[in-house]
């Protein structure tokens, strides 16, 4: 089958492979690139375990094309630390016993980290709706909402 | 956290260093940087895909099977019917001695619900594996199926389970479980009042984030490591064993790492199929549900059937309890007999009765095997006796929980499967529960005990 081309940074890293047409953004970076922080969980765009950041949005890697990446600017929870220390919202997940079976952590934190990004300071409410297109089948929910506030106010206590 | 010291102060020591700490967890870390390896973060060069092909129908006739045109599809590696598997008809509590052995890997000569493995098919990618998967003919003729549990008891019913020779599990005790303490029809008769309901749900879906699957990789020295997300990980390596015809020490088993399992991920389905895929073909193999799959294939947690009959007096005592209960084991056991035999031990409740009958059935459908979740045997028994119990108040004409204060079960009460009772906690959890939820009761309640006499 015909290879297509594909270049994009990924965590700040430049990455560059050969994919067959038609392979999702979830294939190309597990099995190609070897970032198996997106997790695989329907294939379908409904459980939120793949999910990652292109150019700041959030976005579903099972349901894009890695050919429409090119030249994008990707992120994944493996890429949020930085130099062993952990991002507040990886801290805020570890305090508040947010982590259960952990396959859905990944995508979470991804989901989140965008709402953080537009939204610094969300309500309750604001966290639940960014929260909605991930499924924690643990149903751990409640801490994974603590997280995600005690995160938004550690970043306003470090910006004050 | 706050922890209530007062209840059982007098026979505990106050030591606790652990319990009301918040301590780390250990796998927290790796969770929330992406670096906790579930199986399916394993890849290996030159790794197959395999795929199933599956049953269209609840109960038919295999009169024959042609994979020739799989087989020639581009990308296919090989194709695995049942006489590929050393030891195809197995169970999976064979290990504690629960027989007869009455599933096969691949289906041989016959299909028992829809959705049952018949042919493996391993290619160098998934869609290959997919694509070919279509091309495998299977020849069925339709036999008539059975879904309803009472149904299938009936004389006359089809047949769902050749190995069993009837639709239901037969116990050392018969064909059902049971458990007969005192004179239930003489409670029955002195009773000032008779309650009989049923009770019935629906089979219940695990849908863990992660599918089920595994990924096995050939050492080289005739030895396999399967990285795997069963949550039970000695009874698949010794199923396998047994499958496979090959000593446990050919066989490595990596897990523990279950992206949600709920009981899911206990049985030996994938592992022993994946690993002969490797062991036949010396390449390493991907073999890992579909969302499709997880939802379709994977055991549910049994449909049950409850009847309870009690006999009750005015002042709240419950004198006779007669359980009939009902297990969808579906078409093969798996862990239903023990599911069913779970439930006949716990049918009284957390409640002293002193007659009690239960006849608990392990029932044979062409529904997809039930198996293990959260509580299984025993959480819709739970549900069936607590609505009871409040229809039972309800009758006579008290409070719920006052109810259950005068039949909690108290240290060195006789249980009906005669285990005297210890270590209970029931009216303790009780008065917190009456604190915590502001539902009063009466003081003579609130100043009972689970272990002292008297009070």
């Amino acid at each position: 089958m015909a290879k297509v081309p594909v270049q994009f940074t990924l965590n700040g890293s430049e990455k560059a492979e050969f994919v067959e047409s038609g392979t999702t953004l979830l294939n190309a970076l597990r099995d190609k690139i070897g970032d198996t922080s997106p997790k695989g969980g329907c294939h379908q765009g409904t459980c939120g375990a793949c999910s990652v950041i292109i150019d700041g949005e959030l976005r579903l890697s099972c349901l894009t094309l890695a050919e429409t990446c090119n030249g994008a600017a990707i992120t994944t929870t493996s890429g949020l630390a930085e130099g062993g220390v952990l991002h507040p919202l990886q801290r805020a997940f570890l305090d508040t016993f947010a982590t259960q079976c952990g396959f859905c952590t990944p995508g979470m934190i991804m989901a989140a980290k965008v709402l953080l990004d537009h939204t610094p300071n969300p309500s309750r409410d604001e966290v639940v709706e960014a929260l909605s297109g991930n499924i924690c089948r643990c149903t751990g929910y409640e801490p994974i909402i603590q997280a995600v506030l005690t995160a938004a106010r550690a970043n306003s206590q470090n910006a004050a | 956290m706050e922890l209530r010291k007062n209840y059982f102060a007098d026979v505990r020591k106050d030591d606790l260093h652990e319990i009301g700490q918040p301590r780390p967890r250990s796998d927290s870390p790796g969770h929330v940087t992406g670096k906790t390896a579930f199986f399916a973060d394993r890849s290996f060069p030159g790794m197959l895909h395999l795929k199933m092909v599956r049953s269209p129908h609840h109960h038919a006739r295999i009169r024959s099977i042609d994979t020739s045109q799989a087989e020639k599809h581009p990308g296919v590696v090989k194709v695995l019917t049942a006489k590929d598997v050393p030891h195809n008809v197995y169970t999976i509590l064979i290990l504690i001695q629960i027989g007869p052995e009455d599933e096969t890997v691949l289906a041989d000569g016959k299909v028992r619900w829809k959705g049952e493995a018949v042919v493996a098919v391993l290619a160098e990618t998934e869609r290959a594996a997919q694509e070919a998967a279509a091309k495998v003919k299977v020849d069925y003729e339709v036999l008539p199926a059975v879904f309803d549990m009472e149904e299938a008891l009936k004389p006359g019913a089809p047949l769902v389970n050749e190995y069993h020779g009837q639709n239901y599990y037969l116990y050392d005790s018969g064909e059902c479980r049971k458990v007969r303490f005192g004179d239930v029809e003489a409670g029955f008769a002195g009773a000032d009042h008779i309650l009989e309901q049923s009770y019935q749900s629906s089979p219940i879906e695990h849908a863990p984030t992660e599918t089920t699957g595994c990924v096995v990789a050939p050492e080289g020295n005739d030895r396999f490591t399967c990285y795997t997300n069963t949550q039970a990980m000695f009874f698949t390596l010794d199923n396998t064993s047994i499958i496979l015809q090959m000593p446990g020490s050919k066989l490595h088993f990596v897990g523990g790492t279950v992206g949600g399992g709920f009981g899911g991920k206990v049985d030996v389905i994938v592992e022993p199929i994946a690993i002969l895929g490797a062991k036949l073909t010396g390449r390493p193999v991907c073999f890992v549900y579909s969302r499709e799959e997880e939802m379709q294939i994977s055991s549910p947690r049994a449909a049950e059937k409850v009847v309870i009959k009690d006999g009750v007096m005015k002042d709240g005592r419950i004198v006779a309890r007669k359980v009939t209960g009902y297990t969808d084991a579906g078409a093969y056991s798996r862990h239903s007999p023990y599911g069913a035999q779970k439930g006949a031990g716990h049918y009284p409740g957390p409640y002293t009765i002193p007659n009690v009958w239960i006849d608990t059935y392990c029932v044979y459908t062409n529904r997809t095997p039930s198996s293990a979740m959260r509580g299984f045997g025993v959480t819709i028994g739970d549900f069936a006796l607590e609505v009871q119990m409040d229809k039972l108040a309800r009758l006579i004409g008290m409070d719920p929980l006052e109810f259950r204060f005068v039949n909690a079960y108290r240290d060195g009460d006789m249980k009906a499967h005669r285990q005297p009772t210890e270590g209970a906690a029931l009216i303790e959890c009780m008065q917190e529960a009456s604190r915590a939820a502001n539902w009063p009761v009466a003081e003579k309640y609130m100043a009972m005990s689970s272990y002292r006499k008297g009070a």
